[in-house]
C-alpha cells in the first residue's frame, strides 16, 4: 500500500497521557480475526473508549466533544508497545489520526506507523510538558505540524522534531518502502549469491514432506 | 573485535546507502494466520511472487481451538468465530497459491510458531529471522537475530526476502550466580524487566550473558529470549555454545554429516569477541532473584512473590501505578500472597514446553487443582504434547483436575475462544499481564509454571517454595 504522502497539518489534538500505552489497548486481540486492514477505527482504544455494554465512557478523551476531528493523539512515554500487530497504526488512521506525539515509541509500532501515513513525534519532556499546557489552557487550540521543517506548534509554543531522513522523504513523498526494495533486486540476488547457503535446503526438504 | 549481534547483522547486510536504512536480509521468515492475510492481498493487487518460499514456513496457532476434537473428527471442523474460520482458509489458500510451506491442521508438527520452529531445527544459530509476531525474541535463545514485524514488513520480506532497517544499539544483561530452589527462567526474565522497564530495552538487541545463561537449558533460554520485547528490546540474544549444539544435533532442518560438523565449527565463532563492547550494560546477581510475580498491568510491575506490592511513593510514576492496581484491585504496600485465584493459565510460547510442563506436574503430582481453580495445560506444540502425555504428565494434570487442551497460544492472546472472566484473577505463565489481554476486565498474575501449578493446588497466590 503506498502511504499518503504528509506535508503539514493543522489540525486538534486529544490527549491520553499515559505511559506505556500498548497495542492490546489500542486494538485488543479479539478483534484481529480479519483479513483486511479496512474499517479498524471502530475498534480503537474499544476497552477504554467503550463499556462491557459497548456505550462510550464519557470520562474517556476520545469521547470528549473537543475531540470530534482532531487528527493528532498526544499521549505519553513508550507509546505502542507490546505486541507487534500494525493493526494498531491501521485503527489509529482509520479513526483519523494522522500524528502521534509521545515522549517515546516502541520500535515496532513506530516501524508500522510509517508505512500508514502516520508521523510519529517524540519530544523531549519539556516540549511535552508545554504542550500539554497550551493544550490544557485551551482543549481545542489547533495544533501546527510542518514535516519539512520539522516543527510542531500551537498558540504561543513551537518547538523542532527529529526525524529519521529515510522515513521523513518517505512521509513526504507517499514513498513505498515495498518499491524501494524491489528496486534494488539486482543486489538482493548478488547478496543470495555469496550468502552461507544455511537453512534453504532443509526447508525445502521439509515442505516436501509437509505436501 | 565484534559482539555476537554485530556479527549476524554484517553477515546480512545487503546494502547500505544515502540516508536510507540499511537492506538487511531474512533468512527464516515465520508466518502466521493473524498477521499474514493483508502482507499477501499486497502481494496479488501488485502481481508479485513469493521470492523465497524455501526460507518460508507458515502455521496457524493464534486463533484456532485448543479443544480436542472428537474421536473421528478433524480438528478443522470444530467449532470456530466466523473471522477466525476465514483466516484460516486465508492462510491455506494463500500458502498453496504462493507455494508456501504449511505446517497445517492436521500436521502433528503444529504447534506455536516460535516453539516448532526450534523443534524442528529451523531455528538456527547465525540466522536472521523473522515473523509478524513479537515473540519472534524467542529464537534469539540460538544465537540468531530474530525479531517482529509488523505485517507491511510481511509484505515486503515475502517479495524481496529482505527489510529495511535501522542498526540497533546493544545492551549485554550479565548473569551471574546459581538460581535458588524455585526460581526459574521466568523468574528471572520478570526480574530483568523489572529492573530495566518496559521500554528500558527500545532501541536495543540485548546479549545475556554471564554463568547463570551459560547454565541454563535452551529452553530456559528461550523463555528469557521470549520477554525481550516485554523490556522494549528489538530482540534478545545468546551465543550458542555446546547446550545449543546439543539440543539441536538430529533435528530434521539441521544439516547432518560433515555439512553438521562444517555449520558448529562456523556457529562457534559467533561468541562476542573478548574485548568487544555494548553501548550499556546490567548485571544482575541471579542469587538474589525469588521466584516472581506480576502485580500491575505491565510485566515490569512484578515483585518477588512474598514481598509487598510497591506503595504509591515507591514507584517512578504513581499515577501509572495507581490506575494499574485499581484495574488489578490490588492494595498498593500489602503482599499479594494468600489472594484467591481463579484461573490458572500453564502454556504459551513463552513456557509451553516439556520442562515447563514438568515443573508444573511436579507440583501436581498427588495433588489436586484447588475447587475453586479452573486450571488450562496447554502445550506449546503437539509435539510436546505428544512428550507430556508419553511421560505421564498429561496424566498428572488430568488426576489433578486441569483441562489437557491441544497445542496454541490460547488464553495468552485470548483470540481463540480461551478467556479468562471479567473480573477474575489468572496466573498465567505466558508473557503479558496488560488490561484485557486474557480477556475483558481479565486480571492477569504472570509467573513461572512452578508458581501457578503451586497457586492452582492452593487457591490463591502461593510461593511455590512452600510446596517443593
Amino acid at each position: 500500500m503506498t502511504p499518503l504522502p504528509f506535508t503539514t497539518l493543522e489540525a486538534r489534538a486529544v490527549r491520553l497521557v499515559r505511559d506505556d500505552i500498548d497495542t492490546d489497548q489500542i486494538i485488543p486481540a479479539r478483534f484481529l480475526t480479519t483479513i483486511s486492514r479496512a474499517g479498524l477505527g471502530r475498534h480503537l482504544f474499544a476497552d477504554w473508549r467503550c463499556d462491557s455494554m459497548n456505550a462510550p465512557r464519557p470520562d474517556f478523551p476520545l469521547n470528549a466533544p473537543a475531540a470530534e476531528g482532531a487528527r493528532v493523539l498526544v499521549a505519553g512515554r513508550n507509546f505502542g508497545c507490546g505486541s507487534s500487530r500494525e493493526h494498531a497504526s491501521w485503527a489509529l488512521a482509520d479513526w483519523g489520526f494522522r500524528v502521534i506525539i509521545a515522549t517515546s515509541f516502541a520500535d515496532i509500532f513506530r516501524n508500522n506507523a510509517s508505512k500508514n501515513g502516520l508521523l510519529t513525534i517524540a519530544l523531549g519532556a519539556s516540549d511535552h510538558r508545554a504542550l500539554l499546557d497550551v493544550l490544557e489552557g485551551d482543549g481545542s487550540a489547533t495544533l501546527h505540524v510542518d514535516l519539512a521543517a520539522q516543527r510542531v506548534a500551537a498558540g504561543n509554543w513551537s518547538a523542532s522534531f527529529t526525524i529519521e531522513p529515510f522515513a521523513k522523504r518517505c512521509l513526504l513523498e507517499g514513498v513505498d518502502e515495498l518499491g524501494f526494495l524491489l528496486a534494488v533486486d539486482a543486489d538482493i540476488a548478488a547478496f543470495e549469491v555469496r550468502h552461507t547457503p544455511g537453512v534453504a535446503a532443509a526447508l525445502l526438504t521439509a515442505s516436501r514432506a509437509a505436501s | 573485535m565484534r559482539t555476537l549481534f554485530e556479527k549476524v547483522w554484517q553477515a546480512h547486510v545487503v546494502r547500505e546507502a544515502g540516508d536510507a536504512p540499511t537492506i538487511l536480509y531474512v533468512d527464516l521468515h515465520l508466518l502466521h494466520e493473524v498477521t499474514s492475510p493483508q502482507a499477501f492481498s499486497e502481494l496479488a493487487a501488485r502481481g508479485l511472487a513469493v521470492r523465497r518460499p524455501d526460507r518460508s514456513v507458515a502455521t496457524m496457532d493464534h486463533s484456532t481451538p485448543t479443544v480436542t476434537a472428537p474421536a473421528g473428527a478433524a480438528a478443522r471442523a470444530l467449532p470456530m468465530a466466523a473471522g477466525a474460520a476465514e483466516q484460516l482458509a486465508q492462510l491455506e489458500a494463500n500458502c498453496a497459491r504462493y507455494g508456501v510451506p504449511l505446517i497445517g491442521w492436521d500436521d502433528d508438527r503444529r504447534g506455536i510458531v516460535h516453539v516448532f520452529g526450534p523443534e524442528l531445527g529451523y531455528t538456527q544459530p547465525g540466522m536472521t529471522i523473522v515473523c509478524g509476531d513479537s515473540h519472534t525474541s524467542t529464537h534469539g535463545a540460538f544465537g540468531a537475530l530474530a525479531f517482529g514485524i509488523g505485517t507491511s514488513e510481511v509484505g515486503h520480506v515475502l517479495a524481496t526476502q529482505c527489510l529495511l532497517q535501522r542498526k540497533p544499539c546493544t545492551m549485554e544483561v550479565r548473569v551471574d550466580g546459581a538460581l535458588g530452589p524455585g526460581v526459574r527462567a521466568k523468574d528471572l526474565v520478570l526480574a530483568i524487566i523489572a529492573r530495566i522497564g518496559v521500554g528500558g530495552g527500545t532501541g536495543h538487541v540485548i546479549e545475556y550473558t554471564g554463568s547463570t545463561i551459560r547454565a541454563m537449558s535452551m529452553e530456559s533460554r528461550m523463555t528469557v529470549c521470549n520477554m525481550s520485547i516485554e523490556a522494549g528490546a528489538r530482540a534478545g540474544m545468546i551465543a550458542p555454545d555446546d547446550t545449543t549444539f546439543d539440543y539441536l544435533a538430529g533435528r530434521p532442518g539441521v544439516p547432518t554429516g560433515e555439512a553438521w560438523d562444517a555449520a558448529v565449527s562456523r556457529w562457534r565463532a559467533l561468541a562476542t569477541d573478548e574485548g568487544a563492547t555494548y553501548d550499556r550494560t546490567v548485571t544482575i546477581d541471579a542469587t538474589t532473584i525469588a521466584p516472581m510475580i506480576s502485580y500491575g498491568t505491565n510485566p515490569e510491575m512484578s515483585i518477588a512473590v512474598n514481598a509487598p506490592v510497591p506503595g504509591l511513593a515507591d514507584y517512578r510514576d504513581g499515577p501509572a501505578l495507581e490506575r494499574a492496581l485499581a484495574y488489578m484491585g490490588v492494595t498498593p504496600d500489602e503482599p499479594l500472597l494468600g489472594k484467591p485465584v481463579q484461573t490458572v493459565f500453564i502454556g504459551s510460547c513463552t513456557t509451553g514446553r516439556t520442562s515447563d510442563l514438568r515443573d508444573a506436574a511436579a507440583v501436581l503430582r498427588g495433588r489436586r487443582v484447588a475447587d475453586s481453580v479452573r486450571m488450562l495445560v496447554v502445550p506449546g506444540s503437539q509435539q510436546v504434547k505428544r512428550q507430556a502425555e508419553a511421560e505421564g504428565l498429561a496424566d498428572v494434570f488430568r488426576a489433578a483436575g486441569a483441562e489437557w487442551r491441544e497445542s496454541g497460544c490460547s488464553m495468552c492472546i485470548a483470540m481463540n475462544g480461551d478467556q479468562v472472566r471479567a473480573g477474575d484473577y489468572v496466573v498465567s505463565t505466558s508473557n503479558r499481564n496488560f488490561e484485557g489481554r486474557q480477556g475483558p476486565g481479565a486480571r492477569t498474575l504472570l509467573a513461572s509454571p512452578l508458581t501457578a501449578a503451586a497457586c492452582a493446588v492452593r487457591g490463591v497466590v502461593t510461593d511455590p517454595r512452600t510446596l517443593l
